[in-house]
């Protein structure tokens, strides 16, 4: 995702003169080409996130867009004031970027696992909060947060995960993407953990179970439509998440549901639990101990329905 | 020329209005902070009556001087001299701080021509004042960028943080003037968390800095007609105040930062400041 978000970067910036790009002393091997080519539009801010965050906002209040960059928390939960009163409440241009949402970095250890950015982020007033599934989502979001008018959050992956989408996309933040059809279950992935929607979806149709995939990249707005739709043509909806399970996709999926949907609605959240992980080691394994590689999310979804069947037969006798 | 008995008389008189019309506002909106509104009316008198670039029917004219009010407690002071200087009507003064008012009590952009930037929390105004000044130097633009900042929130890193960055990119648009009333929140700077040597440390951070009087009109007008304080960096005027200055009782007192006078301490206050009730 990395790649594909300086790719549509250099290319936006070409376009547009008001696109500026602010780093936080981090981006080694890619921030490059965008620095050579815009001099006067690219800044290391050093390592300073308050005051990288101020200045994308004093940029942005004199006319320009600014993409603020760096990894994991750092962009965001460093300067969380910054963000808020500076950038969302001042309605600005900035766009923040994070490379290594979820556990990216997973090796490096708790410090940088971003793993509650959704759930915050969603919190702030006007700020729009988008979670790629892929480098082609990736790309379609860079040019969709350019164009939309006001603050954005935008959570990339790292570096080098293969395309999910095999087709051209039509990207509109706040519109989920729908990857496949299905009858029997909703399967609602963000961020990174689209290849393991899918992945999900193929074992559950090895056992005859239709599951409907949709990307729902964009977090805030939510595709309400798109929910509503799928509690009513499949009847049970599931989140899938690199993210805690409090407040993020799953949250704001829940409150959607708790409030809007007269029948109870067969739901479960996929993420990971509100504690420090303790597990050290690459972004698969440590999903894996938590539950979140296809097999094991394939196998709890089978087991939900199976009990929710189960009740309801007993409810029957 | 500068510094003029007439132009020092017109800021005298509008100085003494900011803080005539912010005494009324605190007092009858039972807010706070009247004493750091009255270390810095002087030095808001000058720069919007002598030294700022601006235009009241043009508030967001490209080529304006920005003014970033970083000691965002202070606003009732700022309020009432864009209301003097008229960028908005005198009246939205009357219910500063009141049940469905226009002006806040911390400074607010939102519906308030001439405020450039909402603040409050300390340490913000330094850091996008930057940004402000870097995109005037990219787009080759003229103006400046003067950022009024308290002694307390220099104890902000993200202050030193803007410092730190103003110096390496060697901003000579960017004016930081610390009202250096030497109190804050809960006691003086000095038994807080003491900034001295205050002046050596934004030189160390690649500023040129005057220290002027911030009461002195004159030598604040000569002063900020002669920015920047060095070629080629930005300049920061560290002024010492008096916390409360105007009315004898409020000064130099650290009640004054919080308290909102009474009735009878407003006919003293007012006394002094030469209205006659």
């Amino acid at each position: 995702m990395r790649g594909a978000f300086f790719r549509a970067l250099v290319e936006i910036a070409e376009q547009d003169e008001r696109v500026h790009l602010v780093v936080g002393d981090l981006g080694f091997g890619v921030v490059e080409e965008f620095a050579r080519r815009f001099p006067k539009r690219f800044l290391n801010a050093g390592v300073a996130e308050q005051n990288m965050t101020g200045i994308a906002a004093g940029l942005a209040l004199s006319g320009k867009i600014v993409f603020t960059y760096s990894i994991a928390n750092f962009p965001i939960l460093r300067c969380l004031e910054q963000v808020r009163n500076d950038v969302c409440y001042h309605n600005t241009n900035v766009k923040i970027v994070a490379v290594g949402g979820g556990l990216a970095y997973g090796a490096l250890g708790a410090t940088h696992h971003a793993t509650e950015d959704l759930a915050i982020l969603r919190s702030l007033p006007r700020m729009t909060v988008v979670a790629p599934g892929d480098p082609v989502e990736a790309e379609a979001a860079t040019r969709a947060v350019t164009a939309h008018a006001g603050p954005c959050y935008l959570r990339l992956g790292r570096a080098g995960e293969g395309k999910v989408h095999q087709m051209p996309i039509d990207f509109v933040l706040g519109k989920a993407i729908e990857m496949r059809r299905g009858r029997d279950l909703t399967l609602i992935s963000t961020g990174g953990m689209l290849g393991t929607a899918m992945q999900t979806a193929d074992l559950l149709q090895a056992a005859d179970v239709q599951a409907r995939v949709l990307s729902m990249h964009t977090v805030k707005p939510l595709d309400t439509t798109a929910i509503e739709s799928a509690v009513r043509e499949t009847g049970a909806i599931f989140t899938l998440e690199e993210h805690s399970v409090v407040g993020g996709l799953g949250g704001a999926v829940a409150e959607f549901l708790a409030e809007n949907c007269e029948a109870p609605v067969v739901f479960k959240r996929f993420g990971l639990p509100s504690e420090f992980s303790s597990f050290i080691g690459s972004q698969e394994y440590i999903r894996a101990r938590h539950g979140l590689a296809a097999e094991a999310v394939a196998h709890a979804i089978r087991a939900k329905l199976e009990k929710v069947e189960g009740l309801a037969a007993v409810a029957k006798v | 020329m500068t510094g003029t008995n007439l132009e020092c008389a017109e800021s005298a008189s509008l100085a003494r209005k900011i803080r005539v019309q912010a005494a009324r506002m605190i007092h009858r909106a039972k807010s706070s902070h009247l004493g750091s509104a009255y270390s810095m009316a002087d030095l808001l008198a000058v720069l919007y009556g002598r030294i700022l670039r601006i235009d009241p029917r043009q508030p967001e004219a490209a080529e304006r001087d920005r003014f970033v009010l970083s000691k965002g407690h202070a606003c009732a002071a700022l309020y009432a001299v864009l209301a003097e200087r008229g960028f908005f009507p005198k009246e939205w003064l009357e219910d500063f701080y009141q049940d469905g008012a226009r002006l806040a009590g911390h400074v607010t952009h939102v519906g308030v021509p001439g405020v450039e930037v909402s603040t409050g929390s300390l340490g913000h105004g330094l850091p996008i004042a930057c940004g402000m000044a870097l995109a005037g130097r990219r787009d080759g633009s003229g103006y400046r960028v003067f950022a009024m900042l308290s002694d307390g929130e220099c104890d902000e890193g993200s202050t030193w943080e803007a410092a730190l960055f103003a110096g390496h990119h060697r901003l000579d648009n960017l004016i930081a003037i610390v009202d250096y009333n030497k109190i804050q929140s809960l006691g003086t700077v000095k038994e807080v968390l003491d900034l001295e040597p205050f002046a050596e440390k934004w030189r160390a951070f690649g500023w040129g800095v005057w220290e002027i009087d911030g009461h002195d009109l004159t030598q604040i007008e000569e002063t900020l007609m002669r920015v920047p304080a060095e070629s080629n960096k930005p300049t920061c005027v560290m002024a010492h105040t008096v916390k409360g200055k105007g009315v004898s009782f409020m000064e130099n007192n650290l009640l004054w930062h919080y308290r909102a006078p009474d009735r009878e301490e407003m006919s003293k206050a007012m006394v002094e400041l030469g209205v006659e009730e």
